[in-house]
């Protein structure tokens, strides 16, 4: 896996968490690939929801939308309803998977995409929440995938556009958010999940070669440790063959498309 | 935070005259319906069903004080803020897309204090929508508690009086003007639209006035040939302004893909020059009318468009 990105492993470290025969809301980029991975692979029977009122996304290999209400998206879709109602199938319990990326996740697992700085003065002010409050709000399972590094690991968000476990503990249940939990972060340093008790952040795999001091150092706050760190599996050149044809379209020589 | 209370916006449509009649009108006429401080919610989402040709009309008008609401909103948002026509954006995501990272021109004007930006979350937004058109002036739900969203709105929660669970109260929104693309109108606003729905429907029927552009108008024995269909009826529906190619450079489902390389080129220029190259591209497309905007991209590219959404639809 010498010449791997650190997208690719992510997206397909995650893949791996998708279970066949189980739905997935996935947003556009890492998590619609890594959803469509797990499609083309292991999971043949996932159904992926995208946030555009599609539910039953194919994906064409090389031609992945950019936002989830293009016609890319609708591509051998199994029904397109309005935007409001997939929200409404997620509200009543539909989805086991809701998957995101972060431009900044905290200990909790808070997601920060509106604002880096203060509210009333931004340094930068990000594009928003879209689906993503309401995705990790609605859920089952929660899954994040995003790159690890000191500035988008922070101790706390600068502000909580999608709330994770809130303050820890049982401060998401007690701000009313009765359902769904968060899963798994997925970096390219690391698998993460969350302590039960106190609801942090815990370091529970490593990528292969990759060791906790490096982790901690890529985490700009103090990272719980599993008691049993195991090292997560390589990449498989089969799983690095889909995940490329998907992003980029069929090999030049006759390949077959799995559909 | 402008909230609209239900039964003033009820009053006005039980009142609004509902004739049957011919409702044919220029993009021009149709957007003098839009005036000084009203609330405008711009339907499609993102880069989909657009509806540019009545966007670049009321770009042209330079109202003042609009708010502006959409699901998704694109850089139009950026158009509109380097005129001076907004005050307010309320919506749960700004960008131009993906690929293009930050949009420069909207940063320039949040990050100086220059507009407020109204943050809600995606369903949330549509919540707003669907209380406004359904007539109650606010819907409970599961979504968005918690949150710094929240709070910075200034949500308020309801508790059920029959389970005593307690549940976000997201306000109805009731826009004073909808402009909504469609693929199909008849001359008396029965509107049918293919593919995705974004939340037009909701958006309309919130509005106390809707204006509607169309890829094509139809006699009203096409719609009635299909009127599961239609999506708004006539009593629904202001104005008509036939729009062929009304979504470019964005995408208009099963008729044209989006012009990325459209977006390319004004992405590029957002980023070297901020504010000035988006009303420069505000004085050198909207300011003309849309037709000579259109032949600016030209007969070979509309239909290259229009053969990459034909190659995408189910066979």
């Amino acid at each position: 896996m010498s010449d791997i990105t650190a997208e690719e492993l992510m997206a397909i470290t995650a893949s791996r968490l998708l279970q066949d025969h189980k739905v997935v809301f996935a947003g556009v980029g890492m998590p619609l690939l890594a959803s469509g991975l797990a499609r083309h692979r292991h999971a043949p029977h996932l159904t992926i929801v995208l946030e555009g009122g599609i539910i039953g996304a194919a994906l064409r290999p090389g031609k992945l939308p950019i936002s989830t209400n293009e016609m890319r998206a609708a591509y051998g879709a199994q029904m397109l309803t309005d935007i409001t109602d997939i929200f409404l199938y997620a509200q009543r319990g539909f989805f086991d998977y809701g998957f995101l990326g972060a431009a900044q996740v905290d200990m909790y697992g808070n997601i920060n995409t509106s604002v880096i700085g203060s509210m009333d003065r931004p340094r930068v002010r990000l594009p928003g929440s879209g689906g993503a409050n309401d995705i990790i709000s609605l859920c089952h399972e929660v899954l994040i995938v995003t790159q690890h590094e000191p500035r988008r690991f922070v101790e706390r968000v600068d502000f909580i556009t999608s709330p994770g476990y809130l303050s820890g503990g049982d401060s998401r249940a007690r701000a009313g958010l009765l359902t769904g939990r968060l899963g798994a972060v997925v970096t390219d340093l690391a698998l993460l999940d969350f302590e039960p008790a106190s609801r942090r952040m815990r370091l529970a795999a490593l990528q292969p070669g990759v060791t906790v001091a490096q982790v901690r150092e890529q985490t700009g706050f103090d990272l719980l440790v599993s008691d049993e760190i195991t090292e997560l599996t390589p990449p498989s050149a089969e799983e690095i063959a889909i995940y490329r044809e998907l992003r980029d379209g069929p090999v030049a020589e006759p390949a077959e498309v799995a559909s | 935070m402008e909230h609209v209370a239900v039964l003033a916006a009820r009053a006005e449509r039980e009142t609004s005259a509902r004739p049957a009649t011919d409702k044919r009108m220029t993009a021009e006429a149709a957007v003098q319906l839009v005036r000084d401080g009203d609330h405008v919610a711009i339907g499609g989402t993102l880069y989909s069903r657009t509806p540019m040709a009545l966007v670049f009309a009321l770009l042209k008008q330079r109202r003042r004080h609009l708010t502006v609401s959409r699901p998704l909103a694109c850089y139009e948002i950026e158009l509109f803020l380097s005129t001076g026509a907004l005050d307010r954006i309320v919506t749960s995501w700004v960008g131009i897309g993906l690929p293009w990272g930050l949009a420069p021109v909207f940063r320039h004007y949040v990050e100086r204090g220059e507009v407020h930006y109204d943050e809600w979350s995606h369903l949330a937004m549509g919540l707003r929508y669907k209380a406004g058109a359904m007539g109650v002036p606010f819907l409970p739900t599961l979504t968005m508690l918690g949150s710094d969203l929240a709070a910075r709105v200034d949500l308020q929660t309801v508790t059920c009086p029959y389970t005593g669970e307690r549940l976000a109260a997201v306000p109805a929104l009731n826009p004073d003007v909808a402009l909504i693309h469609a693929h199909r109108a008849d001359m008396f606003g029965n509107v049918q639209v293919d593919g995705y729905q974004h939340m037009d429907v909701d958006m309309a029927r919130a509005a106390r006035t809707v204006i509607v552009s169309a890829e094509q108008i139809v006699g009203p024995e096409e719609i009635a040939a299909r009127p599961d269909q239609t999506m708004l009826p006539h009593f629904a529906v202001d104005a008509v302004v036939a729009a062929p190619y009304g979504a470019y450079p964005h995408e208009c489902y099963g008729r044209y893909g989006p012009d990325l390389q459209h977006f390319d080129a004004y992405a590029a220029a957002a980023k070297q020059q901020g504010p000035a190259a988006a009303l420069r591209y505000v004085q050198d497309n909207a300011d003309a009318d849309f037709a000579s905007f259109l032949s600016t991209a030209g007969p070979d590219r509309l239909a290259a468009l229009a053969a990459d959404a034909q190659e995408l639809m189910p066979r």
